[in-house]
């Protein structure tokens, strides 16, 4: 039997972005995080970092009105809200390593049940791999939420018992939204929140290799707000 | 009084011998030092050790010394999707990386500019970063020893400079080049204005001119991609 519909990549972002608080310093990573600057719900203000420097980051550029020396991390050009500012290399890890950036998002390729992550590297793959940002952001941010698909193309779940993926960080996501679910990392295990519309808890377990402690009637996520 | 602007390019990078460690600043396109890249390629010197944040981009950046073989370590935190010649380079064996988190990349920089013998972090930990250093635990939190990274030179690019060699940047191009011109012993500027000392506010100066030795005017390049 085909499965029931997933959320789609905008919509992950959707519901991620109901996540941000108002006023929050925020970086978002590669990916799916990318989007959610677009689904910010009304009345939220947030300010967004960049790793090379830029606190205020607002929408991409127009075409015609690229500044190349204005680029978030992704080499994209931006615009800058009032109140932007700019900073070395060096200060704006500071941010990211030292507990200052409320929120992080990034994307995952494996969430382990007690909040390891894997997102840099696929093991076997070809060239020298990267790191950039990803393990100074997931290490140092207050509250980092992983965005990415509930399987992987072949259907292997990616939220797990342990990483077979080379780890990114220890014991750093506290939330992952993903196209079937919204689940937090406690102390105690994973916890089931939301589930993506149509589907029910066990259904989110089948495709999840990780325990997902279910406390009463877990809510559809709610998005088209 | 002695003399720190020079008349031409290749005069700035004249005397780079083989085998010197060199820091080069950039990010996302915006803050390469193309035109003193161009200089050391025509000026031919080899083995280089070279520290950036990535390997360079399609034609451009440090492409230009992998294309003629100069480059033979990597100290980088992203080598990046378009750096054709080096991804060749390391596939065939002929150079080598070493991979660091962003932000720890920058900070080893700052710890030897700063006269600051390493320090612990908790980025990295239990991660392919952590192979060979020493971990222990403070304020409860696992931590490795990062060590100090200086280089020989370090080209950078800045906006403006006056002659004595304070500097200002434009935007985000400002990225590394601050942290590398504190971590190297010689740090050579390529700048699109030089202006009279006195010129510049001394609020607004990002770099102070002790950091500077040798600056040369010259409009800057940038690739495209």
């Amino acid at each position: 039997m085909p499965d029931k519909p997933r959320l789609s990549r905008e919509q992950i972002a959707e519901r991620a972005a109901q996540e941000l608080p108002d006023g929050a310093y925020v970086n978002l990573g590669w990916g799916i995080p990318n989007l959610i600057a677009n689904y910010l719900p009304q009345g939220i203000t947030v300010y967004f970092h960049s790793e090379n420097g830029i606190l205020g980051m607002g929408a991409r550029a127009k075409p015609g009105e690229e500044d190349y020396d204005v680029v978030d991390a992704m080499k994209v050009p931006v615009t800058l809200l009032p109140g932007a500012s700019f900073f070395h290399q060096s200060d704006a890890h500071l941010m990211t390593r030292g507990g200052h950036l409320d929120v992080a998002v990034m994307g995952g390729l494996q969430v382990a049940e007690n909040g390891d992550l894997a997102n840099w590297k696929v093991p076997g793959q070809k060239g020298s791999g990267g790191i950039g940002g990803a393990m100074d952001i997931a290490t140092g941010a207050r509250k980092l939420i992983i965005c990415m698909e509930h399987n992987t193309k072949e259907g292997a779940p990616k939220v797990v018992k342990k990483l077979t993926y080379p780890l990114t960080g220890l014991a750093c996501v506290k939330t992952i939204v993903t196209d079937l679910a919204v689940i937090d990392i406690t102390p105690g295990g994973m916890v089931l929140r939301e589930v993506a519309p149509g589907w029910t808890p066990e259904e989110v377990q089948r495709h999840t290799e990780a325990r997902l402690t279910v406390r009463g009637r877990v809510p559809e996520m709610r998005l088209g707000a | 009084m002695k003399q720190k602007i020079y008349p031409t390019l290749d005069a700035a990078v004249a005397d780079i011998p083989d085998g010197a460690a060199i820091m080069f600043g950039g990010f996302g396109g915006a803050g390469f030092p193309n035109n003193l890249i161009q200089a050391l390629a025509r000026k031919g010197t080899r083995n280089i050790t070279a520290i950036s944040n990535n390997c360079g981009t399609n034609e451009g950046e440090l492409s230009q010394l992998f294309k003629t073989g100069q480059i033979k370590h990597m100290i980088a935190s992203f080598p990046g999707p378009r750096s054709v010649y080096f991804q060749e380079q390391f596939a065939k064996g002929q150079v080598t990386v070493e991979l660091n988190p962003q932000g720890i990349l920058c900070e080893r920089m700052r710890s030897a500019a700063s006269g600051v013998y390493g320090f612990y972090t908790a980025v990295g930990v239990g991660t392919e970063v952590a192979i060979g250093k020493e971990e222990r635990v403070i304020n409860g939190r696992r931590v490795i020893l990062e060590m100090p990274l200086a280089a020989d030179y370090a080209l950078i690019k800045a906006e403006k400079a006056d002659g004595l060699g304070n500097l200002v940047y434009r935007k985000a191009a400002r990225n590394f080049n601050p942290i590398m011109a504190m971590a190297a012993k010689t740090t050579i500027v390529e700048v699109e204005e030089i202006v009279p000392v006195g010129a510049l506010d001394p609020e607004v100066i990002v770099t102070p001119s002790i950091f500077v030795h040798r600056i040369v005017q010259a409009k800057g390049i940038r690739y495209a991609g």
